[in-house]
């Protein structure tokens, strides 16, 4: 009950204070410089020149000390030692170039960076072309959608039942090894085998992101114009041709828009992997590996110096982003 | 596109089996585990829960009456009885040794290794006859091979909300997503406005850092963050992940409701302010009502991310039992009680319930987020 006060409390101080720092600062504002009197085309050009920050004073406030203040940091934090306290150089990169489990991190998020937007992307094209042509199409979507609400923790309680064990000659009660057995294969503790788990691993974050690269897809397929379409048809197109040679060209900018999506969410991906192997058996990946160091490690050079590599990695499509971005507002 | 000229329909069952194998692929995992929620610890690790909607075979070990429990009939000695506590339930086999405990169908006549006679009925009612008195303070063992009808159980809920402290989970969790979800839609309303509707210097530069801090991985803040929050007094609390969750959300927050709102006609602004209205008034009187669908669409996704959120929880809220969020309980659940499933299943049931049924109510909104949240 008491958390419940203190969370109702933070509401109401928050959006409150919020609120009451708009109204204020605007009615000051008005005040100071009124739209009227002697000066009145001065203050105006003034108080249509202050209010903008006055809007944008808590957003800025926040991104700065929440985003721009650390991604500064963790670059001094990363040329430092364990502790913050002694300056070291380059040692943290340098100890990260032959540390094994960092190369292993780096090696599957490769191998994830690959696998997961492809296929993602793949079955979101799949999904999304036969979704719109059959009639029960919008329950399929928001079956085939429904991952995306599921948390990363629970999607990997689901697939860790999938992928469950019994020694041969028991009942298996994972899907998988169940399917196995029916083949006439020996059943397997999947997790713990290098490679295939890695790929094990993969498949959640493909069923969870599937739904996304649907969703989008769909609506890029539908804004294609019939015309296009018809004259490929009266062409002599078939099926397959039409959704290759004409469709898929004419959406090739938002497939790239879904794929770069999901390549920012493979990069930071950290719950599938601490949860179902914490990174044993060949599946580190860099995000829980950073983690490693941080809580188990208690390094914050070693684990700043893996945040900046994630950074670097992502930065090539920051700079794409904003470059479109800017394009699309002229 | 159906009446469009030549859309050939023999490929129609070719699309729909794809559409039908894709559907099945996408919810058996979960079906599978729902399921499982509700079956006892028993049931989960002896059986898949695919079998779980038919009759199961098991094998029960009893224990005959003891000895002393015998009386006599004519020349015999009979101990007699029910192997069912309850006297329902169907007997299929049943033996006298664990290595072969289905050795005879029921009805049949077993010769016990001590050379009792052994028959068990169908309906589990047994009689042990000898010649000899029986000897010994312990009764025969009698293995049957039972059909159970399929049997489903709330207990798991009740037992992981209460014993296994998700309620409290669940209280932190909603203590922490709710208030992070409302702060950043305010501050990042009149940001959005500013930057849609309002000239001033800088404002494209501001535009681009902001699509620029969409992509920054959580990683390279958390350790900062957290160095900061200790030095200003806030140390592991809710106020520090409150203002975290509200930061990280901000710029998909800000890029959405710019997009939007610059998409708002152009007229009614102007006659707003040719009749004298100041931008607050145009703000808060014109723009935030129509503002209404994209405000939802981002309110989901923000309250989807910090419902479900592990890391920023495991980072910016303390680890003790009752400060654990239900993403962090569910972690350490699979730790530490790694082969216990219903446990895990009611669990994490617990734990995606919520975000399931706003996902349902609000798809329509989601949806519209996500076109308008994908950088193009």
């Amino acid at each position: 009950m008491e958390q419940f006060f203190s969370a109702a409390t933070t509401i109401v101080i928050g959006v409150g204070g919020c609120l009451l720092y708009f109204f204020l600062s605007n009615i000051i504002l008005d005040r100071v410089l009124p739209a009227s009197g002697p000066n009145i085309s001065r203050n105006i050009n003034r108080a249509n020149a202050i209010r903008p920050w006055l809007f944008l004073l808590p957003a800025l406030i926040l991104l700065a000390l929440y985003l721009v203040y650390p991604l500064i940091w963790s670059i001094y934090l990363s040329v430092m030692d364990a502790g913050g306290q002694r300056f070291v150089g380059m040692s943290n990169y340098t100890w990260m170039v032959s540390d094994p489990k960092f190369l292993e991190s780096m090696r599957n998020n490769i191998l994830w960076l690959i696998v997961v937007p492809a296929f993602s992307t793949f079955f979101g094209l799949v999904a999304a072309a036969v979704t719109d042509r059959i009639r029960w199409g919008n329950f399929a979507k928001a079956m085939i959608f429904m991952p995306m609400a599921i948390s990363f923790v629970g999607a990997s309680v689901i697939w860790k039942f999938v992928y469950d064990f019994r020694p041969e000659g028991q009942n298996q009660i994972g899907l998988l090894n169940a399917i196995v057995e029916v083949f006439g294969g020996t059943p397997e503790t999947w997790l713990t085998h290098d490679i295939v788990n890695s790929f094990l691993l993969m498949v959640v974050l493909i069923w969870i992101q599937t739904g996304f690269a649907m969703v989008i897809l769909s609506a890029a397929l539908r804004g294609i114009p019939e015309e296009t379409i018809e004259a490929a048809i009266l062409d002599g197109a078939s099926p397959l041709q039409l959704f290759f040679k004409i469709k898929v060209p004419q959406i090739w900018g938002t497939i790239l828009v879904v794929w770069t999506t999901i390549t920012i969410t493979v990069l930071k991906v950290f719950d599938i992997v601490l949860t179902m192997t914490n990174g044993q058996w060949g599946t580190q990946v860099l995000g829980n590996y950073m983690y490693d160091w941080l809580v188990r490690g208690q390094d914050s050079g070693r684990a700043s110096a893996i945040a900046i590599v994630i950074m670097l990695l992502v930065l090539p499509i920051m700079i794409w982003n904003i470059r479109n971005a800017r394009r699309e507002m002229r | 596109m159906d009446n469009i000229v030549g859309q050939k329909s023999s490929l129609t069952w070719a699309v729909n089996l794809v559409a039908v194998a894709l559907v099945l692929l996408w919810t058996i995992p979960t079906f599978g585990l729902l399921v499982s929620s509700f079956r006892d610890r028993d049931q989960i690790l002896t059986s898949g829960w695919w079998q779980s909607m038919f009759p199961q075979e098991a094998t029960l070990q009893y224990r005959a009456g003891a000895p002393d429990t015998a009386v006599q009939e004519g020349g015999l000695y009979v101990i007699a009885g029910n192997v069912f506590d309850d006297g329902t339930g169907f007997v299929s086999a049943f033996g006298t040794s664990t290595r072969e405990p289905g050795a005879y169908a029921a009805g049949d006549v077993a010769q016990t290794n001590d050379g009792f006679e052994l028959t068990v009925q169908e309906d589990g009612s047994y009689r042990l006859t000898s010649a000899i008195p029986f000897e010994g303070t312990r009764g025969e063992r009698i293995f049957v091979t039972t059909t159970q009808a399929p049997s489903f159980t709330t207990e798991n809920f009740v037992r992981v909300m209460n014993a296994e402290g998700l309620g409290r989970g669940f209280l932190n969790t909603l203590t922490v997503s709710i208030p992070a979800t409302i702060i950043p839609i305010l501050v990042a309303a009149f940001a959005a406005y500013a930057l849609a509707w309002m000239d001033f210097p800088g404002r494209a530069l501001l535009i681009a850092t902001v699509v620029g801090l969409l992509v920054v991985p959580l990683q390279l803040a958390l350790i900062p963050l957290l160095q900061l929050h200790l030095k200003a007094g806030i140390g592991k609390s809710y106020l520090g992940i409150w203002l975290a969750h509200s930061a990280f959300g901000l710029p998909l927050a800000i890029y959405l409701l710019r997009n939007y709102m610059a998409g708002l006609p152009r007229d009614i602004i102007e006659s707003a302010r040719v009749d004298g209205a100041t931008d607050f008034q145009i703000f808060l009187k014109i723009i935030l009502p129509l503002s209404f669908p994209a405000l939802a669409s981002f309110a989901i996704f923000q309250f989807l991310w910090t419902w479900n959120d592990l890391l920023v929880a495991l980072v910016f809220l303390g680890s003790t039992q009752d400060q654990l969020v239900m993403t962090g309980q569910l972690k350490e659940l699979m730790g530490s009680r790694g082969g216990d499933w219903e446990i895990l299943a009611a669990s994490a049931f617990i734990s995606i319930a919520v975000p399931l049924a706003v996902f349902f109510a609000m798809q329509k909104y989601l949806v519209r987020g996500l076109l308008a949240g994908s950088v193009k």
